[in-house]
C-alpha cells in the first residue's frame, strides 16, 4: 500500500509501517535476535525498507529478552547503515523504560509506539511531555482507567479526551497518531460483529473532531480466527483497508506483500468479507445463517488453493516462446508474460545463457517491433505504455536472477534520470515519457514527485546517468528547475539535461535554463520527441552536432528576446487609466444563498456526464476533438480502444466509489479599491493588470487594459470562491504501482483530472442557476457549457488572468479548503490531491477571461506593497510575467 | 521585563543581525606563552591551546576581541565557551573548573554586551546587545561508533552527554547568557541530548532557556557527520523550538549557498549562518578578503533568506565589519507559516500530510 516510489521525500498520504522487526509479529524475526544474530536481523531491516516500507516499527517485547539491551543494540546498529537509517523509526514497546531507552539512540524524529491512559492522566502526561521534549510523534492507544475501547463510542470518548489533554499542554496535533484498536471479528461471538465497522466509524468521527491528527492500526489482530488460511485473511486486511483508508486511516503496520488487490479478490469472498467486515446482513439470513458462518463456510474451500483461475489457451499460446512474448509486448497482454519469460530464461540458461539474454533477446526484439510501430506511427501511446506494463512485469521477473549473478551489465542505449520537482506533484506527462523511453530500450531511474535537487544529483552519481529529465507543470516549477540546472553546474555535471512539463517552453528553457547550465540543455515539446532527443544526444556522431545546433537556436531565442519583438508596457498608471468599465447597472443582485457550501461527496455519475474529453485524448497525445476524434482516419482505433477503456474503469470507479468528489464554495460582499478587490470581513486580493500597450481597432477604439478587479464595483458587489478536489485515488494507484501497471495508473490519474474538471463546471452550473441565482433559467448543452457561453467567470490562480499562484493560500483560507473539501497547498502552491481546481467566481455579465502577460517594475513593486509581501517574493512568484 | 527571546524577534523584524566571529584566530594574534595559559592555577596539564581557560588566567584577552566585534557592528556575542566542557576540559586536567569558566566568560560577555547597549542608550539610541552561551558539540559522538568492527558501540552514552551539557548550560545562564547556542552540531543526536539538558535547566530554573541550533555540514551534498540532510536535521530538533536555526563552520559562503537557500524555505524560526571564511589555503590558512566573504553572505540578505549573519573559522573584526556594513538597510527573512504535517526523519526528511 506505498503510496509512492523512495523518491517522494514529502507529503505522502498513506504510510506503511514495516511490521517484520518486531519479536511479536515475526516468529522469524524473533529467532535472530534471541540468538544474537544481529547481521540478519539487520538484514530484515534492510529488506523492509527496499520493500517500500516508510517507517520501521522496532519492537523487542518479549518476556525472555531484556528489551532494554535489545532495542537499544539494534537501534544503534541499524543507525550505522544509512540504507536503513535513511527512514524513521518507531519504537514500540508495551514498556516506557522500554521506550525511553529507544529514544535515547535514535538520531531522527522517530513514532512512538504506544502512550495511553491505562495508568490514568497523569504518567500519560508525563510520557507525552517526555516525547516532546525528546522530539517525537506518538501513536496513542484508546486505552483508559476503565481499559481498552472496544465500541465506537468509547473510542471517539478516549481518543478526544486524550486530544483534549494533549493539546492542553502543547503538544502538535499533527504528531498525534490514534490507533482506536483493530480487533478479530468473526469469532462467533455476537458482540464482535461490529468491531470492524466500529472502527472505521470511530476513525471518521474522531478525524471530524480533532484537527490534524493521524490514524493507524494493526491489520493482523482483524482475521484472527482465520489463522492458517492466508487467502481470506488477505482478503480481509483488503476489504478492510479498503474502506478504512477513505475514513482517515492513514497508516497501518502491514506487510505490503501480503495484500490483494480489492477488485481481483474472488468476488464471492469478497462479499462475505465485507458481510462481515462491513455488518452489511446483520443477523440471520434467508438461508439461516449469519455472516459469519457464511464466511467460514466459504473460508474451507480458499484453504491452501491459489485463486487464479486457469484462463483458456488460445492460438497464439501454441507459437514458439518468441513469438509468444512479441505478441504479448505489442499486444499488451500481460497473462502470461511471467510464465513466458520463465521459459525463455529456462531455455536460455540451459544452453549455458544468461540471464540477461532475454531482456536483450526477445524482449528488447518485441519493444523494438513497438518502437518501430509507434515511431511509424501504427501505434499509439495508450498501446504503448500497456506494452510497457508487460516488460515491466517480464523484468521484475529477471531481476532476482540477474542479481544472482551478480555480474548485472545490462546494455540499455543509456541510462536516464526523471523527476517532478520539489514542489509539484503532477506527473502524467513525466510518467508516459519514462515509459516511451523505456520501450526504447533506455534505463529509467524515476525519483516520483517532489523531489529536491539533492536527491536528483545524489541519483545522477549513483546511477551514473547518461541525462536527467525534469518535468513539472505549475509555473513555480519552472524556477526551482533553473535551482536544479544551476546545482548541475556546481557539482560540476556535464551530462545532458532534458525540461519537459505543460508550463515549460522553448523560450522559458533557452532565457533561464540553458543559461545556468554548461552541458547541453533541451526542451522537449512532448513525449514522442523524447527517444528522438536522447537518441541523438546519446549518438556518438550525432551528439555534437545536435548541441550546438540546439544552443544555436536558443542562442537565437535570447537574441530574438532581446529588446526587439517585445510589445511595449504602458506605466501602470496609464493602463489603469485604460481600465475595462463594464456597465454596473448590470451588475448580479447579491447570491440567493450567501455563505459558505460545502458538498461531501458530489454524485460521480453525474459528473461523469459532463465530462470535456477532448483534453482527455490530448494528454494521451492524440490530437483531436471528441467525438469525432473517435472517427478519426489515422487515431481513431487508438482513440476508440483507449475510449473503451476508460468508459470501462469509469464504471468501476462510480460503482464501487474508487473516488470522492469534495467541494466547497462561497460568496462574499466586496468592493473594488484601485486593481484590489476588498471583501467585506477585510481580505484584500490584489490583482493584476495588463500593461501592454494596447494597438488601436479600426475605429480609433483602443481595448481596455483588463484587470480582473474591473468586473467589480466599488461598493455593493459580490466575489465568489470555490474549490474541489477528488480523492481516493492512492490505494488504488498503490495497486496499479505494485502491479507495475502504468497504463491503468495514468488511465486513473487523467480520469481523476477529468473528474475534478467537470466537478469544477458542474458546480459553477449550480452556482449560477441556484446558489447565487443570477441565471436561474440557463440552459445550455454539454457542449455549449464546455464553449464556456454561461454568464461569469471563474478564473483560477495561477492561470493568465490571475498569474499569482501565491494568491491560493487566501483563496483557501477563506473557505477553509483544507478542512472543507481535504485540499491542501504545496509549497509552491500546487493542490494536494493533484486532481483538484479551484478559482474565484465573477459574476458580471460583461467578465471575461484574459491573459495579465508581461508586466513591468512598476506594477510589481505596486503589487509586493498591496500584497504585503517583499519585492524578491513578489518577484519570485510572477517570474514568468516579468522581463 | 520583556524576555530575551521576544526582545530578540523585536530587533530582528527590524533589521538583518550581526553575530560576532572566531576567537581561535583572534587569539593567536597575541602569541601566548604556556604560562600565559596557565596564570597560577596550578593545574598538572600543559595549558596552551586551552582558549576557554583564558576567561580565568588571562581575561583580557576574551574581553578585547569581544569589545573589536562590537565594535564591528556585532548584535550579539558568543560566549569563548566553545570547549568549555566536562569531557573537553579534562584533556586540560581542568575538568573541575568547567563551571567557573563558563560563569566567568559569560559574565565577561555580558558586562561588555550590556556596555555597549548603554553606550547606544545614550546617544538615544534603542540597540539591545545579547549574549549567546555557546556550546560545542565535544569530541564525543552519539551516533557512531568509533571502532569500525563495532558498529554498535558508542564511547559515550546519551545520560553522561546530557548532564555534561546541563552542567555548561547551568553555567552558562548563571553568568547571565540570554541563549544557549549548541554549535557546529555534526551529530544530530548529540544535539538532541542538548536540548533535553537545557530542558532539565528549564525545569530546574522554573522559566525558559530559549535554544539556538546551529549544524554544520560535512559534505558538500548537505548532510551533517551523522548523516542527516539540512531538512532531517531540522525536522529531528523542531521541537526545541529555538528562536535561531541555522549552519555554521565546515565551509565558506559558497559551498553553503543551496543548503542555506533549503533550510530558509523550510524553518518557521529565525535564520543564522556563520561560515567560515573561505576554505583554507594550502596551508591551513583562510585567505578570503573580508569584502569577499560580505559579497557572499550579503545576497543571502539580498534573497530575503537569512536573519543573523557572521562568522566562524578564519573570520575577524573585519569581516564583521564588511558584513555588517553590507546588509545594514537590508530587510530581514520573513519567516514562513507552515502548514501542520507530521514531520518524521530518519537521515531523511518524511512527512505525512495532516488535513
Amino acid at each position: 500500500m506505498t503510496q509512492a516510489s523512495s523518491g517522494t521525500p514529502s507529503g505522502a498520504r498513506f504510510v506503511n509501517i514495516g511490521e517484520r522487526t518486531n519479536v511479536t509479529g515475526s516468529a522469524r524475526f524473533k529467532k535472530l535476535i534471541m540468538a544474537g544474530d544481529y547481521p540478519a536481523a539487520i538484514e530484515v531491516a534492510r529488506q523492509q525498507v527496499d520493500n517500500g516500507a516508510q517507517v520501521i516499527d522496532v519492537n523487542m517485547d518479549e518476556g525472555l529478552l531484556d528489551a532494554v539491551a535489545a532495542m537499544t543494540t539494534y537501534l544503534k546498529l541499524i543507525a550505522s547503515e544509512p540504507d536503513i537509517a535513511r527512514v524513521p523509526v518507531m519504537v514500540d514497546s508495551s514498556k516506557w523504560e522500554v521506550i525511553e531507552a529507544g529514544l535515547k539512540c535514535v538520531s531522527g524524529k522517530p513514532i512512538v509506539n504506544s502512550i495511553s491512559m491505562k495508568e490514568g492522566e497523569e504518567p500519560f502526561l508525563e510520557h507525552a511531555r517526555k516525547c516532546m521534549d525528546y522530539g517525537a510523534a506518538v501513536v496513542v492507544m484508546a486505552f483508559d482507567e476503565k481499559g481498552q475501547a472496544d465500541t465506537k463510542e468509547r473510542k471517539i470518548e478516549i481518543c478526544c479526551r486524550a486530544y483534549t489533554l494533549l493539546t492542553g499542554i502543547g503538544f502538535p496535533p499533527e504528531d498525534i497518531i490514534f490507533d482506536p484498536n483493530v480487533f478479530a471479528v468473526a469469532t462467533g461471538i455476537e458482540e464482535h460483529d461490529r468491531y470492524g465497522l466500529d472502527f472505521i466509524e470511530a476513525v471518521a468521527e474522531i478525524k471530524a473532531r480533532c484537527p490534524h491528527v493521524h490514524f493507524s492500526g494493526g491489520l493482523s489482530n482483524l482475521s484472527f480466527s482465520f489463522r492458517g488460511n492466508e487467502p481470506v485473511r488477505r482478503a480481509m486486511h483488503s476489504v478492510f483497508l479498503y474502506h478504512a483508508i477513505p475514513a482517515g486511516l492513514d497508516m497501518a503496520i502491514v506487510n505490503a506483500g501480503q495484500l490483494d488487490v480489492y477488485d481481483q479478490i474472488d468476488p464471492a469472498l469478497r462479499e462475505a468479507c465485507e458481510d462481515v467486515i462491513m455488518m452489511r446482513r446483520p443477523g440471520v439470513g434467508e438461508d439461516g445463517k449469519t455472516a459469519t458462518e457464511r464466511l467460514i463456510e466459504l473460508a474451507e474451500s480458499f484453504k491452501g488453493k491459489d485463486a487464479v483461475a486457469e484462463k483458456a489457451a488460445e492460438e497464439w499460446r501454441g507459437w514458439d516462446v518468441v513469438k509468444r512474448i512479441e505478441h504479448a509486448l505489442v499486444r499488451g497482454i500481460d497473462a502470461h508474460v511471467v510464465e513466458d519469460t520463465e521459459e525463455a530464461r529456462a531455455a536460455i540458461a540451459a544452453r549455458g545463457g544468461r540471464p540477461i539474454e532475454v531482456i536483450e533477446g526477445p524482449l528488447m526484439g518485441g519493444m523494438n517491433v513497438v518502437g518501430d510501430l509507434f515511431g511509424s506511427g501504427k501505434m499509439f501511446l495508450p498501446q504503448v505504455v500497456k506494452s510497457a506494463r508487460v516488460m515491466k512485469k517480464a523484468v521484475a521477473h529477471l531481476i532476482p536472477f540477474i542479481e544472482a549473478e551478480k555480474d548485472a551489465g545490462t546494455k540499455s542505449k543509456g541510462r536516464i534520470i526523471m523527476a517532478t520537482v520539489k514542489g509539484d506533484v503532477h506527473d502524467i506527462g513525466k510518467n508516459i515519457v519514462g515509459v516511451v523511453l523505456q520501450c526504447n530500450g533506455y534505463e529509467v531511474i524515476d525519483l516520483g514527485v517532489m523531489v529536491p535537487w539533492s536527491k536528483i544529483l545524489e541519483a545522477a552519481a549513483e546511477h551514473d546517468a547518461d541525462i536527467i529529465g525534469l518535468s513539472g507543470l505549475i509555473t513555480p516549477s519552472l524556477d526551482e528547475m533553473v535551482t536544479v540546472a544551476e546545482e548541475m553546474q556546481r557539482a560540476g555535471l556535464t551530462i545532458p539535461l532534458l525540461i519537459g512539463g505543460a508550463t515549460t517552453s522553448k523560450v522559458h528553457t533557452a532565457l533561464r535554463i540553458d543559461p545556468a547550465y554548461e552541458g547541453p540543455v533541451v526542451h522537449v515539446l512532448d513525449a514522442s520527441r523524447a527517444v528522438g532527443v536522447a537518441s541523438q544526444l546519446l549518438s556518438d556522431t550525432q551528439s555534437v552536432p545536435f548541441v550546438e545546433a540546439t544552443a544555436e537556436e536558443y542562442e537565437k531565442v535570447r537574441i530574438a528576446r532581446e529588446g526587439k519583438g517585445q510589445s511595449e508596457l504602458l506605466p501602470i498608471a496609464d493602463a489603469r487609466a485604460n481600465a475595462f468599465k463594464p456597465d454596473f447597472a448590470l451588475k448580479p443582485a447579491a447570491p440567493v444563498e450567501p455563505g459558505l457550501h460545502v458538498f461531501e461527496e458530489w454524485d460521480l455519475a453525474d459528473l461523469a456526464a459532463t465530462f470535456d474529453w477532448t483534453p482527455f485524448f490530448r494528454a494521451w497525445e492524440l490530437a483531436g476533438n471528441y467525438p469525432a476524434i473517435l472517427n478519426d482516419d489515422v487515431v481513431g482505433e487508438s482513440a476508440r480502444s483507449l475510449y473503451a477503456d476508460a468508459q470501462a474503469m469509469l464504471a468501476k470507479i462510480i460503482d464501487e466509489k474508487w473516488l470522492t468528489a469534495r467541494g466547497v464554495c462561497a460568496f462574499w460582499p466586496a468592493s473594488r479599491e484601485g486593481d484590489d478587490v476588498l471583501l467585506a470581513n477585510g481580505t484584500r486580493i490584489p490583482m493584476l493588470r495588463q500593461q501592454v500597450k494596447k494597438s488601436r481597432g479600426p475605429n480609433g477604439q483602443g481595448r481596455a487594459n483588463y484587470c480582473l478587479a474591473d468586473f467589480i464595483d466599488t461598493e455593493n458587489d459580490w466575489l465568489g470562491g470555490f474549490a474541489v478536489g477528488i480523492h481516493g485515488i492512492e490505494p488504488h494507484l498503490a495497486r496499479f504501482q505494485a502491479a507495475h501497471d502504468d497504463y491503468s495508473d495514468i488511465l486513473l490519474k487523467a480520469l481523476a483530472d477529468r473528474f475534478a474538471e467537470a466537478f469544477a463546471e458542474r458546480l459553477h452550473s449550480h452556482v449560477r442557476t441556484r446558489l447565487w441565482g443570477y441565471a436561474p433559467d440557463e440552459q445550455f448543452t454539454n457542449e455549449a457549457l464546455i464553449r464556456e457561453e454561461y454568464r461569469g467567470i471563474r478564473p483560477a490562480p495561477g492561470y493568465p488572468a490571475c498569474p499569482d499562484h501565491s494568491l491560493k493560500p487566501i483563496l483557501f483560507d477563506l473557505l477553509k479548503a483544507s478542512d472543507n473539501a481535504g485540499i491542501v497547498l504545496t509549497e509552491s502552491q500546487a493542490m494536494l490531491p493533484t486532481a483538484a481546481v479551484s478559482g474565484f467566481y465573477f459574476a458580471h455579465p460583461e467578465s471575461s477571461y484574459f491573459g495579465v502577460a508581461r508586466i513591468g517594475r512598476d506594477q510589481l513593486e505596486d503589487y509586493a506593497g498591496r500584497r504585503g509581501v517583499d519585492l524578491a517574493t513578489a518577484e519570485r512568484w510572477l517570474r514568468p510575467n516579468l522581463d | 521585563m520583556m524576555s530575551a527571546r521576544t526582545k530578540f524577534l523585536e530587533e530582528a523584524a527590524k533589521r538583518v543581525l550581526i553575530t560576532d566571529g572566531a576567537f581561535g584566530t583572534e587569539i593567536q594574534n597575541w602569541k601566548l606563552s604556556e604560562a600565559d595559559y596557565a596564570g597560577d592555577l596550578g593545574l598538572s596539564h600543559d595549558q596552551k591551546g586551552n582558549n576557554d581557560i583564558l576567561a580565568l588566567t588571562k581575561p583580557e584577552v576574551p574581553e578585547s576581541i569581544h569589545r573589536a566585534y562590537f565594535e564591528a557592528g556585532a548584535d550579539i556575542a558568543e560566549t569563548n565557551t566553545f570547549s568549555a566542557n566536562r569531557i573537553s576540559q579534562a584533556d586540560y586536567g581542568a575538568e573541575h573548573l568547567v563551571r567557573e569558566i563558563n560563569v566567568e566568560s559569560a559574565k565577561l560577555a555580558r558586562r561588555l554586551a550590556d556596555e555597549y547597549e548603554a553606550k547606544d542608550a545614550q546617544n538615544g539610541i534603542s540597540r539591545p546587545r545579547f549574549v549567546a552561551g555557546a556550546i560545542g558539540p565535544t569530541n564525543k559522538t552519539l551516533s557512531l561508533s568509533p571502532d569500525v568492527n563495532d558498529p554498535g558501540y558508542r564511547e559515550i552514552d546519551w545520560d553522561t552527554l546530557v548532564d555534561v551539557y546541563k552542567e555548561q548550560a547551568a553555567a552558562l545562564v548563571e553568568g547571565g547568557a540570554d541563549f544557549i547556542l549548541i554549535e557546529t552540531v555534526f551529530d544530530t543526536l548529540n544535539a538532541k541530548a542538548g536540548i533535553m539538558a537545557v530542558r532539565q535547566l528549564e525545569a530546574d530554573l522554573g522559566r525558559e532557556v530559549p535554544i539556538m541550533l546551529s549544524m554544520t555540514l560535512t559534505d558538500l551534498s548537505g548532510r551533517n557527520l551523522s548523516g542527516h540532510t539540512v531538512e532531517a536535521f531540522w525536522y529531528a530538533v523542531r521541537h526545541a523550538k529555538p528562536v535561531t536555526i541555522g549552519l555554521n563552520c565546515s565551509f565558506g559562503a559558497t559551498q553553503l549557498r543551496p543548503h542555506v537557500k533549503t533550510l530558509s524555505e523550510i524553518a518557521d524560526t529565525l535564520i543564522m549562518i556563520y561560515p567560515n571564511a573561505g576554505l583554507p589555503n594550502e596551508l591551513g590558512a583562510y585567505d578570503e578578503m573580508p569584502e569577499t566573504t560580505a559579497g557572499f553572505v550579503g545576497e543571502w540578505a539580498v534573497a530575503g533568506q537569512v536573519n543573523v549573519l557572521g562568522g566562524c573559522c578564519g573570520s575577524t573584526p573585519a569581516h564583521i565589519a564588511a558584513i555588517a556594513q553590507k546588509v545594514t538597510g537590508m530587510a530581514p527573512r520573513h519567516i514562513p507559516d507552515l502548514k501542520p504535517e507530521t514531520r518524521l526523519a530518519g537521515l531523511e526528511p518524511f512527512a505525512v500530510a495532516a488535513d
